[in-house]
């Protein structure tokens, strides 16, 4: 057995040194990203505006009503889609409940430590809740069993598993994909109760026109899309635009920073067109 | 006693298909994945880094934290996300299983962090969990006098299986179920015991020499995926 350590030991050195790097970005590293970003250029050879590969898996768990595993370059994310029977909410009697958490695993990053819930994996769930409800993604009113009494409750939750930047836009596509995926569970009209582990063939109710979340940055004068871990610390402020196509149905600007309307612009035209190219990978996923 | 057919027609002394593999998330120190059959799960180790608050570091050794935890979607009844009793107590479980072979004392005033997560379940998750932990250990380069290996023995009714999976757990007829999860080190020294149910003590002695014999395949295949990592 000691053969093992001796071995990795060795590669530990050099891992020591990047652990240090994901801790915190050095300000040597910060400066020569903005340096690279004034002639358009990023570490990894892509264009401001390009993101890196993204790939989409489903079946993380059996035991989910859907589940996915979303990577975008390094960044990995899981989301699952679990089902259950509940009340509504006194405002909305006759439509169904949806539920979205992230959590930002310790698993997934030096940075993230156990306890409450931070800043930033609510603000993931917040915004992925937006997205999927603004949208009107999930057709709510059909999942009403008995109006003011019974209806269906939707869950999506979001686990970090390697944070390499943009957890937000891969939490976005986990999530809509997860609730393509997913089968509706089986319900016991008698018993009032859900039939855990046995599925329907029926899928949740969803629109046709797919929401998806693109999250642009601001460095200096330049604009990014899916930042890695180090850009997203030097980016000054952030917008998330989430759109289903043609129409925006929700917006957060994050971060100090302020943006001149001339960049809003650039962002929402730009947002269009990464909205496509997203699109395009998550439908050949559906199909 | 012979005609007893398990619930998936395996042998008595036969395990779920196991996986093991090295090095799933890139971020951490060491890492690696676990599986028996659907059970999946995942483990990360950072460190030794500062313990901090200061109050908790020890200046006589380094401390091991294990973490153990279930995606609220691993199970068919979703788990609301966050700790429980349950899982705190299995992080705890999950420390003392390791802590005999995982040598920190050489660094004092840190913490090696352990984070295990349960991806999809059906019975022995804290098995896999310790599995994925010691090897993400390994991986980590953490210095370690032996492996852990863990596996749970069954009592069903009055037979004896190994790797209890979910339809095994719930077993009602004659005596019911009795679940023995155990770890050991490949020296062949008991790192952890734990037990519900009802059994004899003859038997047991019998389902600790199972656990055993179950444990040096397990530890088989997470020298494999470990060496595969070094080559």
């Amino acid at each position: 057995m000691t053969g093992f350590y001796i071995k990795l030991g060795v590669a530990t050195k050099e891992k020591k040194h990047k652990m240090a790097e994901l801790y915190e970005t050095s300000d040597v590293t910060r400066e020569r990203i903005r340096k690279y970003l004034e002639e358009g250029k990023r570490f990894d050879g892509r264009k401001p505006d390009e993101f890196r590969e993204i790939t989409i898996e489903p079946g993380v768990s059996k035991n989910a009503e859907g589940s996915v595993r979303v990577k975008i370059g390094k960044t990995e994310v899981l989301v699952g889609v679990k089902m259950g029977v509940g009340e509504p909410y006194p405002d909305s009697p006759d439509r169904g409940n949806l539920m979205v958490t992230a959590e930002f695993l310790p698993l997934s990053s030096p940075r993230f430590e156990l306890g409450p819930p931070k800043f930033n994996s609510i603000e993931v769930g917040r915004l992925i809740d937006r997205i999927i409800r603004e949208s009107k993604f999930i057709e709510l009113e059909k999942l009403c069993i008995e109006e003011g009494k019974k209806v269906w409750s939707v869950f999506i939750d979001i686990y970090s598993i390697n944070d390499d930047g943009n957890l937000l836009d891969a939490a976005g596509i986990g999530a809509v994909a997860a609730l393509k995926v997913a089968r509706i569970p089986k319900y016991d009209e008698k018993e009032e109760k859900i039939v855990y582990g046995e599925w329907t063939s029926k899928n949740i109710p969803l629109s046709k026109d797919i929401p998806l979340s693109v999250t642009l940055h601001k460095i200096g004068n330049s604009i990014i899309v899916d930042p890695t871990r180090e850009e997203e610390d030097v980016s000054e402020t952030k917008l998330t635009i989430g759109s289903s196509g043609e129409y925006i149905s929700s917006m957060q600007k994050g971060d100090e920073k302020s943006l001149t309307i001339e960049e809003m612009h650039q962002m929402i035209d730009l947002s269009e067109k990464l909205y496509k190219k997203i699109y395009l990978k998550l439908e050949k996923f559906i199909k | 006693m012979t005609t007893f057919k398990r619930t998936d027609g395996r042998k008595l002394d036969e395990t779920r298909e196991m996986k093991a593999k090295v090095g799933i998330v890139p971020n951490a120190d060491g890492s690696a994945m676990f599986s028996f059959g659907d059970t999946i799960a995942i483990a990360a180790v950072y460190g030794p880094k500062k313990m901090h608050p200061q109050h908790l570091q020890d200046s006589e050794k380094g401390t091991l934290r294990c973490n153990y935890n279930m995606l609220s979607f691993s199970v068919t009844d979703r788990i609301k996300p966050g700790p429980s009793r349950r899982s705190m107590e299995i992080g705890k479980i999950t420390e003392w299983a390791l802590s005999p072979v995982v040598m920190i004392d050489q660094f004092p005033n840190t913490v090696v962090d352990v984070h295990i997560n349960i991806i999809q379940a059906n019975a022995s998750t804290r098995c896999a969990g310790i599995n994925a932990a010691a090897m993400a250990l390994a991986h980590a380069g953490i210095p370690m006098k032996d492996m852990v290996s863990s596996i749970s023995i069954g009592k069903l009714d009055k037979t004896l299986v190994v790797d209890v999976s979910k339809a095994e757990e719930d077993w009602e007829d004659g005596e019911g179920a009795t679940d023995i999860p155990m770890s050991f080190t490949h020296n062949g020294e008991l790192t952890h015991i734990q037990l519900d149910g009802k059994i004899k003590r003859e038997q047991l002695k019998e389902a600790i020499e199972m656990a055993r014999k179950a444990t040096q395949k397990v530890y088989e295949l997470q020298k494999k995926a470990l060496k595969e990592t070094v080559e």
